[in-house]
């Protein structure tokens, strides 16, 4: 008797593998609402209107 | 020229290049030498030739105190060499499919057996390549430079390196085409480089990750802006696939002939791996970066939402790469892995959508400029094509549909709304902004010839993939029709002859499409040699050449 059988592998893949999409895209969305970033984002998304092509670049 | 050294050190970059080069050129110059192959010989050469011209470029460039750049400045030079070389693979890839499209209508026209090189079967990979990796990673790679400078507010980092890896990837493109029209194949779709000419992509490619990466590392904005997060998933991901699915062993080191490392299903798997993450992250994530920065810049709107782009990008990179099994539905391939990667499929969906919705709404409240600029309706079109492929390909992944459309022309036909429409029109769309921006220029030379392009175009477009619906279903009906005997009811020779007209409708539609970027290289011709604007308008910020 050695090592897995096909089963104990599908169990894990499947159940292992729902939850970790799961929480994954769950992590996505939290960070993507995170009341704290609503600021940061809403600067990020005016970004390409500010770059003007000429500005130096060095400081 | 001594002043020049005394003023400030060699560049060390360019040094190095130029003894880079300089070693490229002997070692190519060696294994042609020493090559008992003929096809490796014409390889060698044309490497060898390459690394010379470099190290000639390089040594007069030296020589005359160039490469000293400001680091003031973006680095626009190579990202107007991108710019060029967008449009004139496009054409060249583009007349290679118009080649081929009349080939499968007329069997035996531009074909002459003395020639190989006009085989179907050679012509084939070189309009694919052409297009994907020549038009849309030129394409990539220019506006990839371009909106990571401005979004990081950051001079291209690595000095020369940029450059490098321009005519890096011109050279891997010569070679590839060249090997297709000699006969060197590793016969796997969009990949059939051999070995050496995949090694040659890998440094090159290796460049392009790090010049990328430096560039946002010396950022001076404290985020990374969503495009960056496109391009930087194309770029790696991409290079994780070449490598692995390029795991091969040359049958000699001086020879042009490798076997993979992997045999069988494993083999089909990690083929199809690559392949549809190819067009996942190669023809959708890099394009979708072009999206999210030059449909805001031209429509003067901020992203419609940056939330929504965030989940966008996770779950795009995280469902796409398990969706290749679906090209293997009904072979040696397990059911439970074809059941995946059909499952992994229909939930690419929300993403794409999500995207597209993304796309199409960051014109809301600019809804009006669809009118007056056929600039920004073509890069609208480009993100409605990429949701109708979306939707298509989802439904094309389920076995039972696939039953139907596999191998056959409808296939042809959702890659090419994917290709033509998304991909093509985008990056049409991306040149059309860029090349006045890189030029300072007020505008294009001709907004009337956008129109033509766009109009002309589309109908090519649209005429290409309705004829590929119709062939396609037609002939996956066909193939699946049984006498009451339980025999085929039709051989295969009739399934080909029951598409003639198809074929031709197609071959007018791309011949159209053709048409439309060779009025697209003359209008930016024009635009180019227009003499400079007297006066800037505002909008486009200081110049600071005096400054500099």
């Amino acid at each position: 008797m050695s090592g897995l059988t096909y089963e104990q592998v599908a169990r894990f893949a499947q159940q292992g593998g729902t939850l970790y999409f799961v929480v994954i895209f769950l992590a996505g969305v939290a960070y993507a609402l995170w009341p704290k970033n609503r600021e940061a984002f809403r600067d990020m998304a005016h970004l390409p209107l500010r770059d003007d092509e000429d500005e130096h670049v060095g400081s | 020229m001594s002043e020049n050294l005394a003023q400030q050190d060699s560049p060390p970059g360019a040094v190095a290049l130029l003894i880079l080069s300089a070693a490229g050129a002997f070692l190519g110059l060696m294994a042609t030498a020493l090559s008992p192959d003929p096809l490796f010989r014409l390889e060698g050469w044309i490497f060898t030739l390459a690394a010379l011209a470099g190290a000639t470029a390089l040594t007069v460039g030296v020589a005359n105190g160039r490469y000293r750049p400001d680091p003031g400045r973006y680095e626009d030079g190579v990202i107007r060499a991108g710019a060029i070389a967008t449009l004139f693979w496009a054409i060249v890839g583009m007349l290679a499919g118009v080649l081929i499209a009349l080939q499968l209508a007329w069997p035996r026209i531009f074909y002459f057996p003395e020639f190989g090189f006009l085989n179907f079967g050679r012509l084939r990979p070189l309009h694919t390549s052409g297009v994907i990796f020549a038009f849309g990673g030129n394409a990539l790679i220019a506006t990839s430079f371009y909106v990571v400078q401005r979004t990081c507010r950051a001079r291209l980092a690595g000095g020369l390196a940029g450059w490098f890896v321009f005519w890096g990837y011109q050279l891997f493109i010569v070679m590839a085409a060249v090997g297709y029209l000699a006969g060197i194949t590793e016969s796997r779709e969009y990949a059939e480089p051999e070995w050496f000419v995949d090694l040659w992509l890998t440094v090159v490619w290796v460049a392009y990750l790090l010049v990328f990466l430096g560039t946002i590392w010396k950022r001076k904005e404290p985020h990374i802006y969503v495009a960056n997060w496109f391009y930087l998933a194309f770029i790696v991901t991409v290079a994780m696939l070449h490598i692995v699915n390029n795991l091969s062993l040359p049958v000699s080191l001086l020879g042009s002939k490798s076997y993979s490392a992997f045999a069988g299903v494993q083999d089909a798997l990690t083929q199809w791996w690559y392949g549809h993450n190819a067009v996942g992250f190669f023809l959708t994530a890099g394009f979708l970066a072009m999206m999210y920065y030059f449909v805001p810049k031209r429509a003067e709107k901020p992203v419609y939402s940056y939330r929504l782009s965030i989940v966008h990008f996770w779950s795009l990179i995280f469902i796409y790469i398990w969706a290749g099994p679906h090209h293997l539905h009904y072979t040696a391939l397990p059911q439970w892995a074809q059941t995946l990667g059909m499952t992994f499929s229909v939930m690419l969906w929300m993403p794409s959508w999500g995207g597209m919705i993304n796309g199409l709404m960051t014109l809301s409240g600019a809804w009006d400029k669809l009118r007056t600029d056929p600039v920004l309706r073509m890069m609208a079109v480009a993100v409605g094509f990429y949701g109708m492929s979306t939707f298509e390909g989802p439904l094309m992944s389920i076995r039972a549909v696939n039953a139907l459309s596999h191998y056959t022309d409808w296939t042809i036909g959702h890659v090419h709304s994917g290709a033509l429409g998304w991909v093509g029109f985008i990056s049409f769309g991306a040149v059309y902004c860029l090349v006045p921006w890189l030029w300072k220029k007020d505008r294009l030379y001709s907004n009337a010839l956008v129109e033509w392009h766009f109009w002309i175009a589309t109908l090519g477009l649209l005429l290409y993939i309705a004829a590929m619906w119709v062939s396609g279903i037609g002939e996956g009906l066909l193939w699946r029709e049984y006498t009451p005997q339980g025999f085929l009811a039709n051989s295969f020779v009739e399934t080909v002859s029951a598409k003639h007209v198809e074929n031709i409708v197609r071959a007018l539609g791309g011949l159209m499409y053709l048409s439309g970027a060779l009025i697209m290289a003359y209008n930016i011709y024009r635009t180019i040699r227009q003499p400079a604007p007297a006066v800037l308008p505002e909008a486009s910020g200081p110049i600071v050449a005096a400054a500099a």
